[in-house]
This record gives structure tokens, sequence and C-alpha cells, in this order.
């Protein structure tokens, strides 16, 4: 029976990612997976792209993960867990399992927008019956911190430092959610951890679909985003109430707002509170701000136009 | 047992004996000459002919990572590839064969680029020696299919679970059609058996985590145990060849001794080229000269041993590589020929000739030329040359 939707109900259950793991306090990541498989009323199996989630979770001898888990490499989570999900199907037919068994990917930015596209585009097409999650944290954190086609406009990494000719990253950022959209999929959705309901619904919902899905989640990093260890949720919030991040689904390509917020909040209340931006404040860079406030209006707009709620 | 005899090509041949072996999933990506091999695959898929699921991959990297998911999920894999492809798929090798997953790749040996060439040599093979991997070569289409056969109870042996790569030459073999003989589907069935799952991850209820992060406290130990099963696999190659003679009647060993017990000098060479060798070989017999050859069939483990043993009582050798291996002294196959003879004091002087890269036909004048040189060092025990490059322009 599937379990209702409030806290008082999702906190009876099991938390299938134990703690003692060893990613930073005030990671987004695990608060992500634990939500992700805490919507699930299925047996998970899981496979994981390389990256911070992935080193930090499973260290011979221990796991974190009480599901069955793997790891292969860093650019073919989607591949692997595809021979997975193939493997599964075989089995089933020949009625050697009987259990409804789901499949989830995780992986970072850099597993998913860069290194991993290619196999996670492939994956999807073929059509397997999967659920891959990115948790976007907006660079390549566990090698340290340098840029990835995830990393927003202007933000100051290893690898486009703020130096005296350049302000952080020169290109804005690669729209996977939309990219990903445009596999013709029957699902893709964007989410952010500080709307856990709205989370948990879209993973539910994405369970339940056959085929492939990808779900899109903001992933705060106090040390890429030099912010403070406390708040992952507070930052998410404000991405998604800037509409920097915003909060929706497509469902058999139809496009639909989760999320609306009342008030547009300006992108500045996003980003001042992040060391990456910093320079953006800074006297000449004006025109930075201006531009990165243009992307991030042009985006929603196109948005609410998309899902006919302009 | 009822012994069909066909007239085939080295993929027909290969991809016949994958139909009745039945393996459970497939991920593969064309490429030339390998794509032969899984296209007849997927129309023996198309027709029912087989139960396995195919991930039709978007690239090597994609095929090998898919087999090794699907492999670890539990159950049979295997794959087919070429040259390029594998070397697409490097980082995957190593991952599939230190995870211990019993997947069975055809390998049909093609050239590296650059400069491209779609054409027979053992670059690819060759490169990937070291990455934990059993490999088993193979002369022609019924060594391919035979091998082939013979891979799945080897790599899930209990004792090994190990991948293998069974090595046959691109086009010369795996285009070339030849006389051969398959064996009767139900007895290949009996011989590959049911395949066993070892910690299979599709077991919900027993969750197992695949590919963990190892530091320096641990990682080592699980090289030497790798190290420790690999030095098991030489004899189990054995017990089941023993086994595989009892429904082919085809005996295997770790390598082929060709006209070797009463021979003072001998030629080493892998795959299809030892077939011209050895009818040039018969020639210089007639002739009353002791010649004789050994061609390696177990490279990965490479038998040491075994191989100095048959090799010691020579007075030449002279091994002949189809690949080189760039910087260093000598070809991949004298290598390892030259470390098996080191033990032996007296054993035969060696030299190594490249031969064949890229598709340049091997020839028999190639032979005679190695085979007149080795009588000549057997007499003076002179080299003039260790090493060489035959059948190129100057």
């Amino acid at each position: 029976m599937a379990t209702p939707l409030t806290l008082k109900e999702l906190s009876k259950k099991e938390i299938l990612l134990t703690s003692g793991h060893r990613m930073c306090s005030g990671c987004g990541a695990p608060i992500i997976v634990k939500m992700v498989l805490l919507a699930s009323d299925y047996p998970i199996v899981a496979a994981n792209a390389t990256g911070c989630l992935e080193v930090s979770t499973c260290i011979s001898d221990y796991t974190a993960w009480k599901i069955p888990w793997i790891h292969n490499a860093f650019e073919n989570a989607a591949a692997t867990l595809s021979g997975v999900e193939t493997m599964y199907r075989f089995l089933k037919k020949q009625g050697k399992i009987d259990k409804d068994i789901k499949f989830i990917a995780f992986g970072g930015d850099g597993g998913t927008y860069d290194i991993g596209f290619q196999s996670l585009s492939g994956a999807m097409e073929r059509g397997h019956d999967m659920l891959y999650v990115c948790y976007d944290n907006g660079a390549y954190m566990n090698t340290g911190i340098q840029r990835s086609s995830a990393t927003p406009y202007g933000a100051d990494t290893t690898t486009c430092p703020v130096g005296s000719g350049i302000q952080g990253k020169p290109q804005p950022r690669k729209n996977l959610t939309k990219i990903m959209a445009a596999h013709d999929i029957p699902y893709t959705a964007q989410a952010s951890p500080s709307h856990w309901m709205d989370l948990v619904k879209k993973v539910k919902k994405a369970l339940e679909i056959k085929g492939p899905k990808f779900m899109n989640i903001l992933a705060p990093c106090n040390r890429g985003w030099r912010s403070r260890t406390d708040d992952a949720i507070q930052l998410s919030r404000l991405a998604v109430e800037t509409c920097y991040w915003p909060l929706y689904e497509i469902e058999n390509g139809v496009t639909k707002v989760t999320f609306k917020p009342k008030e547009k909040k300006p992108l500045a209340d996003f980003l001042k509170p992040q060391g990456r931006f910093k320079h953006l404040f800074a006297p000449g860079n004006e025109n930075m701000l201006k531009n990165f406030q243009e992307m991030v209006d042009k985006e929603w707009g196109y948005l609410l136009k998309a899902s006919g709620t302009e | 047992m009822m012994a069909k005899v066909v007239a085939v090509t080295g993929n027909e041949a290969v991809a016949y004996a994958l139909r009745q072996v039945n393996p459970d999933v497939s991920a593969a990506y064309p490429i030339t000459p390998a794509t032969d091999i899984m296209q007849r695959f997927t129309s023996y898929v198309s027709n029912g002919q087989v139960k396995t699921e195919m991930v039709l991959a978007e690239s090597e990297h994609s095929a090998m990572s898919g087999c090794i998911g699907a492999s670890a999920a539990g159950g049979r894999v295997m794959t087919a590839t070429s040259s390029q492809g594998l070397a697409l798929m490097w980082e995957e090798l190593f991952i599939a064969s230190g995870s211990r997953l019993p997947i069975v790749m055809a390998l049909v040996n093609r050239a590296l680029s650059a400069p491209l060439n779609i054409h027979g040599d053992h670059s690819d093979g060759m490169g990937a020696r070291d990455c934990g991997w059993i490999q088993l070569w193979s002369e022609n289409a019924q060594e391919a299919y035979d091998n082939t056969i013979q891979a799945f109870r080897i790599a899930e042996h209990m004792d090994v679970r190990l991948p293998v790569m069974v090595c046959l030459d691109g086009f010369i073999i795996s285009h070339s059609i030849e006389r051969m003989e398959y064996i009767d589907d139900d007895a290949v069935k009996n011989f590959v058996g049911a395949f066993k799952a070892v910690n299979p991850l599709l077991d919900i209820e027993h969750p197992v985590s695949y590919g963990p992060l190892i530091l320096p406290d641990y990682y080592m130990e699980y090289r030497k145990a790798h190290a420790e099963v690999m030095a098991k696999v030489p004899g189990i190659v054995l017990d089941v060849a023993k086994d595989f003679e009892k429904i082919a009647s085809r005996k295997y060993g770790l390598f082929e001794a060709y006209r070797l017990d009463d021979a003072e000098i001998g030629i080493v060479i892998l795959n299809s080229a030892a077939g011209t060798s050895k009818d040039v070989i018969d020639s210089f017999r007639e002739k009353g000269i002791k010649a004789g050859l050994l061609k390696p069939r177990l490279f990965r483990p490479f038998p040491y041993d075994e191989i100095g043993n048959e090799l010691k009582h020579l007075k030449a050798v002279c091994v002949l590589d189809r690949a080189d291996a760039f910087g260093g002294s000598y070809g991949p196959l004298f290598i390892d020929i030259a470390a098996s003879l080191y033990p032996h004091k007296n054993g035969p002087v060696l030299s190594n000739k490249i031969y064949g890269l890229g598709g340049r036909d091997y020839l028999p004048e190639h032979a005679e030329y190695a085979i007149n040189e080795l009588v000549e060092i057997a007499k003076t025990g002179k080299v003039k040359t260790l090493k060489e490059y035959i059948g190129v322009r100057e």
C-alpha cells in the first residue's frame, strides 16, 4: 500500500541510506537520496556514478546503502543500470524473479551533464524502465570545485577562477532538464530538497510510469558554493523562489509548473549568500548581475508560456 | 553425438556458438569486423531462436558498462568487439575483471588507428593483455567456435569468476569460409550448464554494494587476490578442455605444440598465421630440417612454466608478433616467451619478427625466411638482427 504523503507517515519508513556515511556536513546530496528512497513503495536497485555521493557512501568494507547498489565508473551510471534493468526483465520473463523492482540511477552534474551525457541519452532513447536522478550542485565538487556545464553563469570555480581578466564562468549553464524532455521520454521533472512534498510526489509519479524518467534536483554544496553548512535548505528554497531553479514537470509532453512563487524574488537573494558569486556584487560587475537576472527571467518566461500559466 | 560438418566464416561460427549457449543478456555496439557476430546473433533474437535480451548500446563503452551491470545483476552475459571498440572499453575492462564478473567477449582482432585500418592484427588484444581478463586465442573458425563454448565454463567456474576474451583474426578468420564441425545443440547446452549467480544485485533480500572505493589500506590485497585467481586459471582451462573433448573429440591444451618433440628450431606464433607456418614447417621437415612450432592458446594468464619447458630444448626460436610494443624493445609475444625461457640457462637463442600489421598478408615465404634464418642461428649461435619487421617496404 502506498505510504500517505505526510511527514508523520514518511518518518515511519526505514531510511535506506544510513547515517555514518562520509558526505560533508550540510551537503544537499544525501538529503535528496533519502527523500527519493523514502518516496518509493517498491524495492529499489540503485546505480551511482563516480562522484561525491559514491566515494563517501561505500568505502570498503562499509556501505551506507541498505538497498542493492552498483557503482561502475564516472560516465556510465545510466548504461550500467541499463544492463541491470535488462537482466531484471530477462529473469522476470523467465519466472526467476517475481517482485516488482524499480531502478534509480544517481549522478552528479559532472557525471550527468558532461561525461555521462551520452550514456544517459542512450539509456533514455532505448526506453529502459528507470529513473535517472541528477543531483546538481553546479560543479565538479568531488575533485575540488571545477566548472562543469551545469556551473551557473558568473560562478567562481577552481578552473574558471575570478581574476583580473575573467570574472567567473563566462557561459550560462546547460539546460539539461529541457534537453532530457526533448528525448520525448514520458516524464521529466525538476525538484528541490526545500520543497520536499513536491520532490516526493514527483519521484512517486515517476516510479509509477513505465519507461525512462529523468529528474534534475538542485543539491547545495557549501564547499563549492562557499555558503554556511546549515543553509542547504534555505538556499535551495531561494533558488526556487527567485526562479533560478523553477519546479516543474513535463509529463508526456505537457509542461506543468508545480510551484509558482507568490512573489518572484530578485536573483541576488539567491546569489548573495554564496561566496562563489561574491565578485558579481563588486563595483564594475553590475552588468553581469543584470545579464544573469535577464537569463533567469527569460527562462522563467519560456516556462510559464510552455505551461500555459503566463 | 552427431557433429555437423559445415562451411562457415569465423564470425558465423562464433555467433552459432553464442546461439547454442543462449546467454541471458548481451550489450553490444557494431564495429568492423566484429559487427557480423552481433548482426547474426540479433537475427537469432528476432527469430526467437535465443531468449537473450539485447542492450543495443550507443557506444562500446556503454556496451561493456551494460554487460557489467547485467552480469552483476546475476546472469550470463556476452558481447563482441574489435580494435577501437576495445580501446573505448578500456576503463570498463578493468572494472569487469576487478569486479570478478564472468563476461565472455569475442575479440575479432583488428589494427588500431591512426592511421585508420580495419584489417587484422593483434594490437587490440595485446594492448588489453594485462587488464585482468583471461585471453584465449584461436587459429581458425573451429578453434574460435570451440573456445567460445569453453570460455563460458572457464569464466563461470566458481574458482575463477573472471571475464574471458576469445580472440580470432579479423577478416582472415572472421570473414573467410572454412570447413568445420558444429556440436549438437543439446551437448553444448549440457556442457555449459546453468548459470550460477554469485552475490546478484537483484537479490533484494540480500542487498550488496558493487564497486566500492578502496583506499591504500586494502587495495593491494584485492589485486593480490586477483593475481592468485589468475594463477589457478591454467589448471581449470585444462579441466574444461578435458570435458570438452568428450563432446567434441578435439583436444585442447594451454598451447599447441607442433612437431616440437624432436625439433631443434622453432617458431612461436599466434592465431591464423600458425596454419601457414605449420605447412612451411612440414616442407622443411621433408628436407630433413628439424623445425617445430608453438602456438599459445591461453595467452592470459600466460603459462610461463609450461611454455618454457616446451621450448627449452631448442637451439633457436623465432617469435613472430602481429603487434609491436612501441618503445619496448620487442613485440609483446616475444617478451613473454623470453620471460618463460629466462629460468633455463641453456635455452634457445631468440629472435623476434614483426609481421602482418594492419592485415598485411603473412605468406609462406615469410615463414621460410624465418626458418632459414633459424637454421643459420642454430649453426652459429649468432643472431644478426634481434628484432626486425618482415614483409615491409624499406
